[in-house]
């Protein structure tokens, strides 16, 4: 419980779930690119997921564990750095960090809105109803055409636009991320943390990409029904 | 050289400051960033107004007395230079100046560019001690510490403590002093024995004392006259981690 209170304690929170939620982010990366595969793919992977039964629900608890502790910190952290400079300076510049390492608390607070927006939309299929599974006919092979729903969706440039946005926030908020974590771990020193810093980045822009291929794929048509 | 200084006047603690505009004439490029302030404190006390605070010491660089935030970045724009060994040629004729002291909640302003750092000492008193063979006096040699080992230590060491790493830092934190304080004891034998004691009790009196936490924005090393190296950071996450399994 000290953990808790703890400056470095708390750090290391946020530094194992933001690990394990990365590890998240790209399996279910890894997953959607079955899309790529066309029906087959996509249809079969959700109908093994879906098969998966008590699992899945175990590993939704957990998520939203690891979410919700990574959320509450992240603004118990914030609030008080904060509040450790009542006043601020009237010029201040800073020269060593990034755009995303400031703008952690907002990129951080985009995805949480994102994705309640994404389980309403592809899971409890409550924003687009008319193109969710629950309406659409099933595949030839008697499962949910998750890949129509995704192909009928993202041809809206709306929805487009929505994943892709999100996606930038997402990029900003890993390419901060994703090295600070292995710092936070203290693995790094003098020399490996610079090296760190360019890995982590490329490995942010990788999973934006990877995201944004799928509807930018949908919406050039290079995935169609 | 003539400048234009916009500097942080508050008469104490709990009173509201304010920049107000001064004119630095007839600087010499030559001079230090405190000379030139002397010079400007002259021209005040002839004026008959009260003449700037500052804090200030050794004027060798070595004390970590002196500082303030020069156009946004403490201790001036020099690399690895407080702001007594800044030199006026490092800006231009006409250029502004806005100098404005350390802000962070643990360090209340005495008055005007002077900060009270009784924080830093704050965190030193809750761990930065080892404990002493206070036997016969012992051979000289007696304990031994590796070269790289030795180095490591001194370059945390090197930390003079002037607190230019919170200033920097966008959440006050005072993480870098911090480790700088807790590394230079752990990687030496003599700093074994109050090893898992000394990293709680000192990232616990920093928050205590109103700093914020790290959040490897890395701000501090790039603001340290002494380039302390957030390796050290790194260092001190691991003694936490072996403090934790102790």
């Amino acid at each position: 419980m000290q953990m808790l209170q703890s400056s470095i304690g708390r750090k290391l929170v946020m530094a194992a779930t933001g690990m394990c939620l990365v590890g998240f982010v790209i399996v279910h990366l890894l997953g959607n690119s079955s899309i790529f595969i066309g029906a087959n793919g996509i249809n079969a992977y959700a109908e093994h997921l879906h098969a998966l039964g008590p699992i899945v629900w175990i590993f939704r608890v957990v998520l939203l564990g690891l979410f919700g502790l990574h959320i509450f910190f992240g603004i118990q952290l914030t609030l008080e750095n904060r509040a450790a400079r009542p006043i601020d300076y009237n010029q201040k510049k800073n020269i060593r960090t990034s755009f995303g390492a400031e703008t952690m608390i907002y990129t951080g607070l985009v995805i949480l809105v994102f994705a309640v927006y994404h389980l309403f939309h592809f899971t409890m299929h409550l924003t687009n109803p008319e193109i969710s599974v629950s309406a659409l006919p099933m595949d030839a092979l008697g499962r949910n055409d998750v890949f129509t729903m995704m192909i009928l969706s993202f041809q809206k440039f709306f929805i487009s636009s929505i994943y892709v946005g999100a996606m930038v926030t997402l990029l900003l908020h890993l390419s901060h991320g994703v090295q600070s974590l292995f710092q936070t771990f203290g693995v790094l020193n003098g020399n490996t943390l610079p090296i760190m810093e360019k890995i982590a980045r490329a490995a942010a822009i990788v999973i934006f990409v990877g995201f944004i291929s799928i509807p930018v794929s949908i919406l050039l048509g290079l995935i169609n029904v | 050289m003539d400048l234009t200084l916009y500097v942080w006047r508050q008469n104490g603690p709990e009173e509201k400051g304010k920049l107000e505009q001064y004119a630095a004439k007839n600087v010499s490029p030559d001079s230090s960033f405190l000379e030139m302030l002397d010079e400007v404190n002259e021209e005040l006390i002839g004026e008959g107004i009260d003449p700037i605070e500052f804090d200030n010491d050794c004027r060798e660089g070595i004390c970590g007395t002196c500082g303030c935030v020069v156009n946004g970045v403490p201790h001036g724009p020099q690399e690895k230079t407080t702001a007594c060994q800044l030199h006026m040629r490092q800006f231009s004729d006409g250029d502004s100046l806005t100098l404005e002291p350390w802000r962070a909640k643990a360090f209340p302003v005495i008055k005007d560019l002077a900060v009270d750092r009784d924080a830093l000492d704050k965190i030193i008193q809750a761990g930065g001690y080892t404990s002493a063979y206070t036997g016969e006096v012992g051979e000289a040699n007696q304990t031994l510490i590796s070269k790289p080992d030795a180095d490591y230590s001194m370059d945390a060491a090197a930390c003079i403590g002037c607190g230019a790493c919170v200033a920097a830092c966008p959440n006050g934190s005072a993480m870098l002093f911090t480790s700088a304080k807790i590394a230079q004891m752990a990687v030496l034998p003599q700093g074994a024995i109050e090893a898992a004691e000394r990293v709680n009790s000192m990232t616990e009196a920093m928050l205590d004392a109103g700093f914020g936490n790290c959040t490897n924005h890395y701000e501090c090393e790039a603001a340290c006259p002494q380039g302390i190296s957030v390796k050290f950071i790194a260092k001190t996450n691991r003694e936490y981690v072996k403090a934790l399994a102790k």
